[in-house]
C-alpha cells in the first residue's frame, strides 16, 4: 500500500471539486475527467465490479436463464421453455416439501419468535449481571452448527437412555421418539433452531431496548400503568418496527432452512422433514439435473419476493413512519 | 421500497446506540462510587416499583428461574460435550447423565486430532475464515468508497446493482454459483477444490457494502476536502483518513463475515470436495457417518467448539457490543 502512496501524491491536481458548491459547470472533456479522478474511481471499481459480476449479478441473471434450459455440464445447454418447471410441480413430492417447509415456518414462527423478544426484555431489566446473562444467552450462537447439531442428535437419542429422554424420566414423562417420528421430526428441528438462534436475535432486541425513551415508560406510570401493562403498551410498541423486520428476515430465513433438516435427518423419516432447499440440493447435486433445481430456486425466490412485497404492503401501517 | 424507508432512520439508531452506549457507561463510572445499583436506565420497572416486596419477590424469582435456564441451555451443553469428549464411548452411550463419575480417557483428543484429522480440518477453518474476512472487507470498502465518498457520475448505477441483489433471496444464486465456480465463464479456470472458491464469493456482499457506505457518508465532509487540498490523492485519504476514522465498523464487519465463514456448511462442502482441504465443519458430518466411534467423534466435536468459544469468552465485551450495532442497523 505505502508504495502507492506517493504515487497518487504526485498528481495533486487530482482533487475534485467541492462537492455541494456550485462550481461553475466547464466543458466535460476527457482531461477534465482525469483530473477529476475520474480514472482512479474506474480502477477502485475493477475489483469490485469483477467479484460482484462474477459471483452475485451473473449468477442471478444465469439462474434465470438456467431455469429454461437443459444442462448437463458436458454438451451444449439446449432451450427447453417451461419443461423444468413443468417438471418441478409434477414431482410428486413437491407439495410435502413445500407444505414441511411452511410447517417449520410456521412452528418457529409461533414457538421460536417471541423467545428472543422475551428474553431481551428480561435481560434489559436487570440491574447487574446483564453481562452474565448476555453471555450465556449467547453462548449458543457461537457453537458452530455443525458441533451443536451432531451434540443435539445425540441428545435426541430415542432410547430410554437417551439424554433427554433420561431428562424427562426425571418428570415422569415418557421416551419420545424424536427425530425418529414423523409427528416429532419437525418441532425437534425447530426446538433446536430456537436455541442456536434465540441469543443471537436477543442482542439486536437489547439494542433496541435501550433507544426506547425512559419518559415514556414515566409518563405511563404516572397515569397509573402497571407493570405489564407498559410492557405491553409502550415496550411492546416502540419495538414494533424492529420486531417487523425481524420477522420478515426470520420468515425468508426459515423458507430456505436446510442444514438442520440434511444433517439431523437428510429429509427422513419418511420424507417428514424434506424442504424445498432440500428437494434443491437433491436435484442438483444428487441427480445433476441443474434446470430442476434452478427453475425450483427461481420459483422460491419469487415467492419469497412476493412474499416480502405483501408483508411490507399489509405492515406499512404499523411500521414507525 | 419502503424497506429503505424502514432502515434509513435506523442507521441513526445505530449511532444512537454507540452515543448512548459510551454516555450510559461515563454515566455508570461517575455514579460507581455511590452505588452500582442506581447506575443504569430505568426500564420498564421504575426504582419505585423495585421497592415493593411484590415487584422484588417476582422479580427475584423471574430472574433465577431464567438464569437457571441459561445456564442450563448455554453452558449444560458446553460442559457434557468437554467431559464426553475424554469418555469412553460406552460410557457415554449406556448413561449420557452420568459420564460425570466416569474414567476420563484422554487419548480420545489425541485419536480426534490426528487420527480423524481435526487439526488438519481446523486449520482450513482458520484459512477459510481468515481469507473470506480479507475478500470482504477489501471489496465492501472499495465499493463503499466509491459510492459515499468518491462518487463518480456512474455511482448510483452501481449503487442500485448492488442493493438490487440484497433483495434477492440466496437461494436463486446457489446452483448457478457452483457452475460459475465450476468453469469461471470466459475465463475456462475451475475454482473448484481451492480456496478462492470461498473467499472470493465471500466479497460479494451487498450488506457489507450498505453498512459502510453509511459509516463513510457520516465522516465530516470538511476533513476529506482538507486533506484533498493537502494533496492527498484517492487512495492516500481512503488509508489515513476514512480507514482510521472507521475501525469500529470495519471490527463488525469483520466479526461478522468471520463468523459467517466459519459456521458455513453447504458452500464449502460443495466447492471443497477434497478432504485434505475441507474445513471442520464440513469433516465432521463426514466422521458422524464413518465408522469413528462416538467417543471420538464427541472429542472431535468439543474440539471443533472450542476455539470459537473460547474466543467468545474472552472478547464477550466487544463481541457482544459488535454484534448488537449491526443488528441495529440491520433493524
Amino acid at each position: 500500500m505505502s508504495t502507492t502512496i506517493p504515487a497518487a501524491k504526485t498528481r495533486p491536481e487530482a482533487t475534485p471539486p467541492p462537492e455541494g458548491t456550485p462550481v461553475p459547470r466547464r466543458k466535460r472533456t476527457p482531461a477534465t475527467w482525469f483530473r477529476g479522478g475520474g480514472l482512479q474511481s474506474v480502477l477502485f471499481a475493477i475489483p469490485v465490479v469483477l467479484i460482484f459480476a462474477y459471483f452475485s449479478w451473473g449468477p442471478i441473471l444465469q439462474g434465470l436463464v438456467l431455469s429454461f434450459q437443459k444442462t448437463n455440464l458436458v454438451a451444449e445447454p439446449s432451450w427447453v421453455g417451461l419443461s423444468n418447471f413443468e417438471y418441478v410441480l409434477s414431482d410428486p413430492g413437491l407439495a410435502q416439501a413445500v407444505g414441511n417447509t411452511a410447517y417449520f415456518a410456521l412452528l418457529a414462527l409461533v414457538f421460536g419468535f417471541p423467545v428472543p423478544i422475551i428474553l431481551a426484555v428480561l435481560i434489559n431489566e436487570l440491574r447487574k449481571y446483564d453481562g452474565v446473562y448476555n453471555a450465556l444467552a449467547y453462548l449458543p450462537a457461537i457453537i458452530p452448527p455443525v458441533a451443536a447439531i451432531l451434540l443435539w442428535k445425540f441428545f435426541y437419542d430415542p432410547s430410554t437412555t437417551g439424554m433427554f429422554n433420561t431428562m424427562l424420566s426425571w418428570v415422569g414423562l415418557g421416551p419420545l421418539p424424536w427425530l425418529n417420528s414423523e409427528a416429532l421430526a419437525m418441532p425437534s428441528i425447530v426446538l433446536y433452531a430456537t436455541w442456536a438462534g434465540a441469543g443471537s436475535t436477543a442482542i439486536i432486541y437489547i439494542a433496541a431496548l435501550r433507544t426506547v425513551s425512559t419518559e415514556l415508560y414515566e409518563a405511563a406510570e404516572i397515569d397509573g400503568a402497571s407493570i405489564w401493562r407498559r410492557m405491553w403498551s409502550v415496550t411492546v410498541p416502540q419495538l414494533r418496527g424492529v420486531i417487523l423486520v425481524m420477522m420478515l428476515l426470520q420468515l425468508i430465513g426459515t423458507f430456505q432452512i436446510f442444514t438442520e433438516p440434511f444433517l439431523f435427518t437428510g429429509g427422513g423419516p419418511n420424507n417428514a422433514t424434506q424442504t424445498i432447499l432440500l428437494k434443491i440440493y437433491n436435484y442438483a447435486f444428487v441427480y445433476g439435473d441443474f434446470g430442476a433445481a434452478t427453475a425450483l430456486s427461481v420459483m422460491l425466490a419469487a415467492f419469497l419476493c412476493l412474499l416480502s412485497a405483501v408483508y411490507l404492503w399489509a405492515t406499512k401501517r404499523w411500521s414507525p413512519s | 421500497m419502503s424497506y429503505f424507508q424502514d432502515n434509513a432512520p435506523a442507521g441513526d439508531t445505530a449511532t444512537l446506540v454507540i452515543a448512548e452506549d459510551t454516555q450510559a457507561r461515563r454515566a455508570r463510572r461517575r455514579l460507581g462510587r455511590r452505588g452500582p445499583v442506581e447506575a443504569k436506565e430505568r426500564g420498564v420497572i421504575s426504582f419505585a416499583d423495585r421497592k415493593r416486596r411484590t415487584v422484588r419477590v417476582w422479580l427475584r424469582i423471574i430472574q433465577s428461574v431464567a438464569l437457571v435456564g441459561l445456564v442450563f441451555a448455554g453452558l449444560g451443553p458446553l460442559i457434557w460435550s468437554a467431559k464426553a469428549s475424554i469418555t469412553g464411548t460406552q460410557d457415554i452411550i449406556s448413561d449420557p447423565m452420568g459420564i460425570f463419575f466416569a474414567p476420563n480417557e484422554w487419548g480420545n483428543l489425541i485419536l480426534a486430532w490426528n487420527g480423524a484429522q481435526i487439526g488438519q480440518s481446523l486449520r482450513n477453518t482458520v484459512f477459510v475464515a481468515v481469507g473470506a474476512t480479507i475478500s470482504t472487507l477489501v471489496i465492501s470498502v472499495l465499493a463503499a468508497y466509491i459510492l459515499a465518498v468518491m462518487r463518480p457520475r456512474w455511482a448510483p448505477i452501481l449503487s442500485g446493482a448492488i442493493l438490487a441483489t440484497l433483495f434477492l433471496p440466496g437461494v436463486i444464486s446457489l446452483v448457478p454459483l457452483y457452475l460459475t465456480v465450476l468453469d469461471l465463464p470466459g475465463l475456462n479456470i475451475s475454482l473448484l477444490n481451492t480456496f478462492w472458491a470461498v473467499w472470493l464469493p465471500a466479497g460479494a456482499s451487498a450488506f457489507n457494502v450498505v453498512i459502510l457506505q453509511r459509516f463513510f457518508t457520516s465522516i465530516p465532509k470538511e476533513i476529506l476536502e482538507a486533506a484533498r487540498i493537502d494533496g492527498a490523492g484517492p487512495l492516500r485519504v481512503l488509508w489515513t483518513i476514512v480507514l482510521p476514522l472507521s475501525r469500529p465498523i470495519l471490527g463488525v464487519v469483520a466479526l461478522l463475515a468471520a463468523i459467517a465463514a466459519w459456521k458455513d456448511f453447504l458452500w464449502p462442502m460443495l466447492v471443497l470436495p477434497d478432504p485434505l482441504l475441507q474445513p471442520v465443519s464440513v469433516v465432521l458430518p463426514a466422521l458422524a457417518k464413518g465408522p469413528t466411534p462416538l467417543a471420538v467423534q464427541m472429542a472431535a466435536v468439543f474440539l471443533t467448539l472450542l476455539i470459537p468459544v473460547v474466543l467468545f469468552l474472552i472478547f464477550q465485551k466487544q463481541f457482544l457490543r459488535g454484534v448488537g450495532t449491526a443488528g441495529g442497523i440491520k433493524g
